[in-house]
């Protein structure tokens, strides 16, 4: 038993820090550590300064332009990222069409879109969840009819991650009525351009605008588009969600909100003394610090099977679950080490009354916002489903 | 024994509701308790046409009630229609108005009043206020003053001759900064450098510590208000939305969550009475206590469960739960946290 990365990986983290401390601006990192989200500009910036080293898609093989990273050294650049507050990639051109199409694509699907991700020629989103469609994924309703060389597509689809800064939607969509419903799904690349496409944003809980409706009307979308064969799409979406889950703990976020609450826990003051020193809230941070302890080498654990080739089985959804619990834990400890002082609408006009310390005003929206990592990307009770059945029903 | 409410409350609480249902419906809400002024005159004004501040102040003070009872019924009816109107500083400036036995007539008919108690380093004990009087003039910042920012008379404490003392200061002498929470209505940060207070209390610490316990209770009456309809919303999810084919609500692992929730909220109701019962005797600051670390566990378990058992549309500004859960969560940071109220359960305890 040995707790430590080789020394390759050690190097390649020592790589990775200097990078991030060279090479992310200040004013980005700033922005994500405040909780103020890293702006659209941020967003591009920072692809565009990850490709220029070769590290946007580490994982992509050196053909595409990645480095065939294995998950190991996935996980360690994901860590140092978000220790260092850098914005998270947009995972749905890299991690997720990316290696759709080098598994799936033809080799003209290949060389027209791989090159586009890397540049930031195309900002794609992702069309999945209908409004009747959402853990049930499968019920999905979006139809593309086929027309001659266009497939004909109608429907809505729904919590589209930043779709309002995207030009291109990947969709699964119903090309097949008989059978499962698992059985009619295909996978459709569109041009958000396309005539007949309507782009509705949905306010969430703390204000923020980050998720989409997304409406087709009469879509005409060339066949050509389509990745794999007609009633593939199943297929493909349950290849790319193995694709979700090497970070699907977050364990680096937990790692920095973790710092963030102890550094803010010594800063503000209770009674004359130091947040910190008051045994209540201190365990609560002793209590969560344990989970994040455990989580972090039940995630290594997973990591390292993973890199030897072994099959993941109970492991992504345990992980999912344990990590989201904790980083909404660390989300609650930030705002709850505020008192009422989290409780102002985060707003510049604020900034100069200093009721939060510096760079802590959106510890309440953030709490708030990230209900969500429990919900997305498979809910925890999705989870737990996955979990029983492979325990009582032998996967 | 009995636990039912009195005609007279029941009357109240059932002309609170309509006038609520109809005055602040959560859609307006969603709009207008997150601009400012941050809640509505037009509901001020029928708040008070109701008599709402009349039930919250004592007979003696000229009022028509000011028990626990009086205080629990209005606050259940503001929490279950997430009215934002600043009414809790109301409660809070006329407990310590009355104690000091000035003439509360013009508050009883609506005249706004905000407190100032809690500062930056000290939001809910009160050895930690700094703020300072000097011959009549006062210094020191009071933060997160609930409804300072349209209210023109501010009741602050502030150590005075070596006690803590209630000044009142107009807030045209000191300098307000008006700015909206994020879940709806207004609040203020209140900065006094040498500005001319009005002693209303040379030794203000045992009202202040009642006007809290108040507050305390009037905010898990709230609280109990908005979980019941977290609740009713829920259920009613649980029923109507259907995956795989079924309303989820006929899954077993989430129909014991739910149940689970009803069951906190029974225990955030009975906690609530026993707080209302106690007001005025001996054991008020203890069961205020208690009610409030409760009630405090129990929302946050309460908002986080409903929306989690939502799923996306949880997390929703359109969707009454959001504004609903964002309320129950952030209640616990006003007047005393979990945490802070246990501790005053904890120090109780040793010096037994």
């Amino acid at each position: 038993m040995d707790l430590n990365f080789s020394p390759e990986e050690q190097a390649f983290q020592a790589e990775v820090r200097a990078f991030l401390s060279e090479a992310l601006p200040t004013e980005i990192a700033d922005r994500v550590g405040r909780g103020e989200g890293p702006t659209r500009e941020d967003m591009e910036r920072w692809h565009g300064i990850l490709n220029d080293r070769g590290w946007l898609a580490g994982t992509w093989p050196k053909a595409h332009g990645g480095q065939d990273w294995g998950p190991i050294h996935l996980h360690i650049f994901e860590e140092e990222c978000a220790k260092f507050n850098a914005p998270r990639i947009v995972p749905f051109g890299t991690k997720m069409l990316g290696p759709v199409l080098q598994k799936f694509g033809t080799p003209a699907q290949q060389a027209e879109y791989l090159p586009r991700i890397l540049d930031g020629r195309d900002w794609w989103c992702q069309g999945y969840s209908e409004p009747g469609a959402g853990s049930d994924l499968a019920s999905l309703k979006t139809r593309a009819d086929p027309d001659g060389d266009v497939y004909v597509v109608n429907g809505q689809k729904t919590w589209t991650t930043l779709g309002q800064y995207a030009n291109r939607i990947f969709c699964l969509v119903r090309t097949g009525f008989d059978g499962k419903p698992q059985e009619g799904i295909s996978f459709l690349l569109i041009d958000l351009d396309t005539p007949g496409i309507e782009m509705r944003p949905i306010r969430l809980i703390e204000g923020g605008y980050e998720v989409n409706e997304v409406f087709f009307t009469d879509v005409r979308v060339p066949v050509a588009n389509l990745v794999g064969e007609e009633n593939m799409g199943w297929t493909i979406a349950k290849y790319l969600l193995g694709h979700e889950r090497t970070n699907i703990a977050g364990t680096g976020f937990s790692v920095q909100a973790l710092a963030q609450v102890k550094a803010l826990a010594r800063q503000v003051k209770r009674g004359g003394k130091a947040l910190i020193e008051n045994p209540l809230f201190a365990a609560r941070v002793a209590r969560v610090e344990a989970e994040l302890e455990a989580v972090k080498i039940t995630n290594l654990r997973m990591l390292s099977k993973a890199a030897s080739g072994g099959e993941l089985g109970a492991e992504p959804s345990m992980l999912k679950i344990k990590g989201t619990e904790i980083r909404q834990e660390l989300n609650d400890l930030a705002r709850r080490a505020l008192g009422p002082a989290a409780a102002p609408f985060p707003s510049e006009d604020l900034d100069n009354l200093a009721i939060a310390p510096q760079g802590h005003g959106h510890n309440a929206s953030g709490y708030f916002n990230n209900r969500k990592i429990s919900i997305y990307g498979g809910s925890n009770e999705i989870q737990r489903n996955i979990l029983g059945k492979l325990a009582f029903r032998g996967g | 024994m009995n636990f039912e409410t009195s005609d007279d409350r029941r009357m109240l609480a059932d002309s609170l509701a309509r006038y609520l249902a109809d005055a602040c419906p959560i859609a307006a809400r969603a709009e207008l308790a997150y601009a400012a002024p941050w809640h509505s005159e037009a509901a001020w004004s029928g708040l008070t046409e109701l008599g709402v501040f009349y039930a919250l102040a004592c007979e003696e003070a000229g009022g028509m009630g000011g028990t626990g009872f009086d205080i629990s019924i209005v606050f259940e009816q503001l929490g279950r229609a997430l009215c934002p109107e600043p009414v809790l500083p109301m409660l809070l400036g006329l407990r310590l108005l009355a104690a000091a036995g000035r003439d509360v007539a013009p508050v009883l008919d609506g005249q706004p009043v905000a407190v100032g108690i809690g500062e930056l380093d000290a939001p809910y004990d009160l050895d930690g206020i700094e703020t300072r009087a000097q011959a009549g003039r006062l210094t020191g910042r009071k933060s997160l003053v609930y409804g300072g920012a349209g209210a023109a008379r501010l009741l602050i404490a502030a150590w005075s001759e070596g006690k803590l003392a209630l000044f009142e200061v107009k807030a045209e002498d000191a300098q307000v900064t008006g700015y909206g929470m994020i879940d709806g209505g207004p609040a203020a940060e209140v900065f006094l450098d040498d500005t001319p207070g009005t002693l209303v209390l040379a030794d203000a610490r045992g009202a202040l510590e009642d006007a809290l316990d108040a507050g305390a209770l009037a905010l898990c009456a709230e609280a109990l208000g908005a979980m019941e309809i977290v609740q009713g919303l829920l259920v009613d999810y649980l029923k109507t939305r259907k995956q795989f084919g079924q309303p989820i609500g006929a899954f077993q692992a989430l129909q014991h969550r739910a149940i689970d929730l009803g069951i906190e909220i029974e225990q955030a109701r009975s906690i609530v009475i026993l707080a209302a019962a106690a007001e005025g005797g001996p054991e008020f600051a203890k069961r205020a206590a208690q009610a409030k670390f409760l009630v405090g566990q129990i929302a946050r378990q309460v908002s986080e469960e409903a929306i989690q058992m939502h799923g996306g549309i949880g997390i929703t500004w359109d969707y009454p739960l959001a504004h609903f859960a964002k309320r129950l969560v952030m209640i616990d940071a006003q007047l005393g946290d979990t945490d802070w109220h246990l501790e005053r359960l904890m120090t109780a305890l040793t010096q037994r």
